[in-house]
C-alpha cells in the first residue's frame, strides 16, 4: 500500500506555484489593499463626486470670513430696507436674490442668507466632524478592549452600550440643550456659542460611541481569533504588539467607513437640535435654526427655507455617497 | 516512556534523552453562562490526557479525524495554550506552566505552522514585516540587516526573494503556506509543530509543500510534530504516527509497524479510506465506513470512547476504559480487542 502522495523528490524544484518567473518580477512592489481600494475607489466616480463635494465644502467652511468679504454681507448685518414693511418678508422676486445677495435676505431683519449658509457651513461641520472624531476614539478604544480581553471587562463595556443605545437621546439632550442655553455664566471657561457648541459636540459624540463601539467589538473578536493573532504569540509577542500592530491595521477600513455614515446623522442631529432651539445659541448661524425660522413665513417667502433645506441635503448625500463608496472600495469579498 | 529527572536529564545530553516529553496533557475549555458574573456550566475536553514523547530530528505524525484535539493539542505544545493538567517538558525542562515573559526566549525554539493559509498572514503586512517578524520581536541581531535575512528565508522556502514588498493576497494558498514555513525557520528553532500545514491546498501542491519540509528538515536538523487528519499525508514524512480520537491517542507506533500492522478499529477505519494506487489491489480493498460523526467532547462518551461507533464494541467497551499499552516495542494501543486486520 503505497500512499499517494510520494511523489519524486523532484517535484519541488519543477514547482510552477512557488517559483515565479521573471517576467513578473518587474513589478516588485506589492500593491496593498489600500492602494487597491484607491484604485477601485477612483472609478467609482459618484462617490468621488461626493468626495469632492465634501472638499468644496470644507473650503467654504475654512475661508468662510473671506468667502463672505468677496461675495456677501456680514451674516449678522440687518438689512430692514430691503424688506416690506408690512409683510416684513423680502421686497423684491425670488426672497430677494440678487447680484449682491446671492440667496437673498431673511424675512424680518434683512440679514444676508449666502453669509449665513456660508458660516452656517462651519457650525454644521465643525460639530458633526468633532463629535465623530468622539465617538470614534471611545468607540474603538473601548471596543478593542471589550472584544481583546473579553470576560467581565468586555461584559461591563457591552452592557454599557446597551444602556446608552437605549437611552432617550433626543430628550436628554432637548433638556441639557435647555439648561445650556439658559445658562448665563461660563462652564469650563466657555460661553455663549462656543459653549453650547461644545456642548453639542459632547451629546452627540458621547451618545453615539455605542455604535462604533459594536461595530469594533465584533471585528476584534473575530480578529482575534485568525491565526496571524497566534502567529505573532508563538514568536513571544506583547498585547501592546498585537493590538496596535496586529489588529488596528485591520480595523482602520471598517472604522474610516462607519465614520463617513455617521458624520451626516450627525449632520442632521446638530440641525435638528438648532431647529428646537436647543442647539447653536442665536444668532450664530446654523442651518437648523434658519429652517426653524423659515417655518414662520414658508408660504410667503419658500426660498428661506429652500436654501438651507438645500444646503443640508447636499452635505448628506455627498458624506453618504463617499461612505458608500467607500465601503464598496474596502470591501475585501469585492472583485479585485 | 518515563519521565526523566532534570540531573539525569543532564547526563543524558546529547545522548538519547527526547527532545519533548508529554505527560497526562490535558485542556478542559469550561464553558460558562453568565453577563457580567459568568459561572462554570460545563467543559469542553478537547485534549484528554497524552502522554507521547519526540526525540530530536525525528518526525511525529499525529492524525485524527477534525475536532480531536488535534490544534489543541499543538497550541498547548506551543504553549499559546494554557494547559488544565499533566506536562510538557521540552529540551528536559519543564514548560507547562511558564509565564509569558518565561516562555519568550524560548519561542526561538519552538515554532508553529498554521492550517489556513489564508488567516495566518497578517493581510495589511507586507511579506517582507511577515517573514522579518520574528527577527524584530526576538530582538535577533542579523549580520546584514533583517532584509537580507528575509530574502534569504524567501529562496529557500522557494520563493521570490524580490517580492520581500509584496502583500499575502498577491500570493497563491501554496505560496502563502511557504511564507508560514519562512516565518516558522527564522530563528532556527529546534521543533515545528505543523498543523494540518497543507490540508487546505489542492492536492497536485500537497506533495510539493510535504517535500519542502522534509528538505528543510534534513537541512536544519529540525524535529516535527506533523498533525494531519488523513493517514496518507503523514506517511511519508512520519517516523512515528499517533492516532487521536476525542481527546486521547488510541494508537501510536513507528510508522511502518502502524501501517502494516494496524491493531485499533479507529486506525483501520482512517486506513481503509486511503486510497490504493495499485487499481487490482484498489478494486478489492476493504473500505470501513465509520457512521455517524464525532461526539461532542463536551460530553464524551464514557469508558472507550470509540465505542458508539465501534463495530467490535462488547459490553466491557462500556464501562471500562482501555489503557494505552504497549503490543510490540514501540507500538501501542488503547483497546480491550486489538488485533491485526489485512486491509488489501
Ligand atoms: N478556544 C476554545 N474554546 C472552546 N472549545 C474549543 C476551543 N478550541 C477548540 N475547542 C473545541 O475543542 C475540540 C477540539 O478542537 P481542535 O483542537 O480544533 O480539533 P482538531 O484540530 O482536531 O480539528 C472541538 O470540539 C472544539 O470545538
Ligand atoms: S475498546 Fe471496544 S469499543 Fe473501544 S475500540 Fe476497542 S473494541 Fe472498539
Ligand atoms: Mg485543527
Amino acid at each position: 500500500m503505497t500512499a499517494p502522495l510520494d511523489v519524486e523528490p523532484s517535484a519541488l524544484s519543477a514547482d510552477p506555484d512557488a517559483v515565479t518567473n521573471a517576467e513578473s518580477s518587474k513589478a516588485v512592489e506589492g500593491r496593498s489593499l489600500k492602494q487597491i481600494a484607491w484604485m477601485r475607489l477612483k472609478r467609482d466616480k459618484v462617490a468621488l463626486g461626493g468626495a469632492v463635494v465634501i472638499v468644496l465644502l470644507i473650503l467654504i467652511a475654512v475661508f468662510a470670513p473671506l468667502i463672505v468679504k468677496a461675495l456677501g454681507h456680514p451674516p449678522n448685518d440687518f438689512h430692514e430696507d430691503l424688506l416690506d414693511p408690512t409683510l416684513l418678508t423680502p421686497k423684491h422676486k425670488y426672497g430677494g436674490i440678487n447680484g449682491s445677495y446671492l440667496l437673498g435676505v431673511e424675512p424680518v431683519n434683512g440679514r444676508d442668507i449666502f453669509s449665513r449658509i456660508v458660516y452656517g457651513a462651519r457650525i454644521s461641520l465643525l460639530t458633526a466632524f468633532l463629535a465623530t472624531v468622539l465617538s470614534v476614539t471611545i468607540g474603538t478604544v473601548l471596543g478593542i478592549t471589550a472584544g481583546f480581553f473579553g470576560g467581565w471587562v468586555d461584559g461591563l463595556i457591552s452592557r454599557t452600550m446597551d444602556i446608552l443605545l437605549a437611552f432617550p437621546l433626543l430628550v436628554f439632550a432637548i433638556s441639557i440643550g435647555t439648561v445650556i442655553q439658559t445658562a448665563n455664566g461660563a462652564v469650563l471657561g466657555l460661553s455663549g456659542t462656543s459653549l453650547s457648541v461644545a456642548t453639542l459636540i459632547f451629546i452627540i459624540g458621547f451618545f453615539n460611541w455605542p455604535y462604533i463601539g459594536r461595530i469594533v467589538r465584533g471585528q476584534t473578536l473575530s480578529l482575534r481569533e485568525k491565526e496571524f493573532v497566534d502567529a505573532a504569540r508563538s514568536l513571544g509577542a506583547s498585547n501592546g504588539h498585537i493590538i496596535f500592530k496586529q489588529l488596528l491595521p485591520n480595523l482602520a477600513a471598517p472604522v474610516l467607513v462607519y465614520s463617513t455614515l455617521i458624520i451626516p446623522s450627525n449632520i442632521l442631529f446638530e440641525a435638528a437640535l438648532s431647529f428646537l432651539g436647543v442647539g447653536v445659541r442665536r444668532p450664530t448661524p446654523s442651518w437648523g435654526s434658519m429652517l426653524s425660522d423659515a417655518v414662520a413665513t414658508y408660504s410667503i417667502d419658500p426660498i428661506f427655507m429652500i436654501v438651507p433645506g438645500v444646503a443640508l441635503l447636499i452635505t448628506v448625500m455627498a458624506f453618504n455617497l463617499l461612505g458608500d463608496g467607500l465601503r464598496d472600495a474596502l470591501d475585501p469579498r469585492a472583485g479585485r | 516512556m518515563t519521565a526523566t529527572a532534570p540531573d539525569a536529564a543532564a547526563a543524558l545530553a546529547g545522548g538519547s534523552q527526547p527532545l519533548l516529553q508529554v505527560e497526562g496533557l490535558q485542556k478542559y475549555f469550561p464553558v460558562n453562562r453568565g453577563i457580567i458574573f459568568q459561572k462554570q456550566v460545563g467543559a469542553v475536553k478537547a485534549v484528554d490526557g497524552l502522554s507521547f514523547n519526540v526525540n530530536k530530528g525525528e518526525t511525529l505524525g499525529v492524525v485524527g479525524e477534525t475536532g480531536c484535539g488535534k490544534s489543541t493539542m499543538g497550541r498547548l505544545l506551543t504553549r499559546l495554550l494554557e494547559p488544565s493538567g499533566g506536562s510538557i517538558r521540552f529540551d528536559g525542562r519543564d514548560i507547562t506552566h511558564l509565564s509569558r515573559a518565561g516562555m519568550r526566549p524560548l519561542r526561538k525554539d519552538i515554532q508553529i505552522i498554521f492550517q489556513d493559509p489564508y488567516s495566518s498572514l497578517n493581510p495589511r503586512h507586507t511579506i517582507g514585516t511577515i517573514v522579518g517578524a520574528p527577527f524584530r520581536l526576538q530582538k535577533v541581531q542579523t549580520d546584514s540587516g533583517v532584509k537580507k535575512a528575509v530574502q534569504d528565508l524567501l529562496a529557500l522556502v522557494g520563493l521570490n526573494p524580490e517580492h520581500y514588498n509584496r502583500y499575502p493576497h498577491e500570493f497563491s494558498g501554496g505560496q502563502r503556506q511557504r511564507i508560514g514555513i519562512a516565518r516558522a525557520l527564522a530563528l532556527r528553532p529546534k521543533m515545528i509543530v505543523c498543523d494540518e500545514p497543507v490540508s487546505a491546498l489542492d492536492v497536485s501542491i500537497q506533495a510539493q509543500v510535504i517535500n519542502l519540509l522534509d528538505d528543510l528538515q534534513d537541512e536544519f536538523d529540525l524535529t516535527y510534530v506533523f498533525i494531519a487528519h488523513d493517514l496518507s499525508v503523514v506517511r511519508h514524512i512520519s517516523d512515528r504516527v499517533a492516532v487521536m480520537y476525542l481527546g486521547k491517542i488510541v494508537e501510536i507506533g513507528d510508522r511502518i509497524s502502524l501501517y502494516e500492522h494496524p491493531m485499533h478499529p479507529y486506525t483501520h477505519a482512517l486506513l481503509s479510506a486511503v486510497p490504493v494506487p495499485d487499481p487490482v489491489k484498489e478494486s478489492k480493498r476493504e473500505r470501513i465506513l465509520l457512521t455517524g460523526d464525532v461526539p461532542s467532547p463536551l460530553n464524551p462518551p464514557p469508558a472507550c470512547r470509540f465505542h458508539t461507533r465501534c463495530w467490535k464494541a462488547q459490553a466491557i467497551c462500556k464501562q471500562v476504559e482501555p489503557p494505552l499499552v504497549q503490543i510490540q516495542p514501540g507500538h501501542e494501543v488503547a483497546c480491550h480487542f486489538p488485533e491485526e486486520r489485512v486491509l488489501v
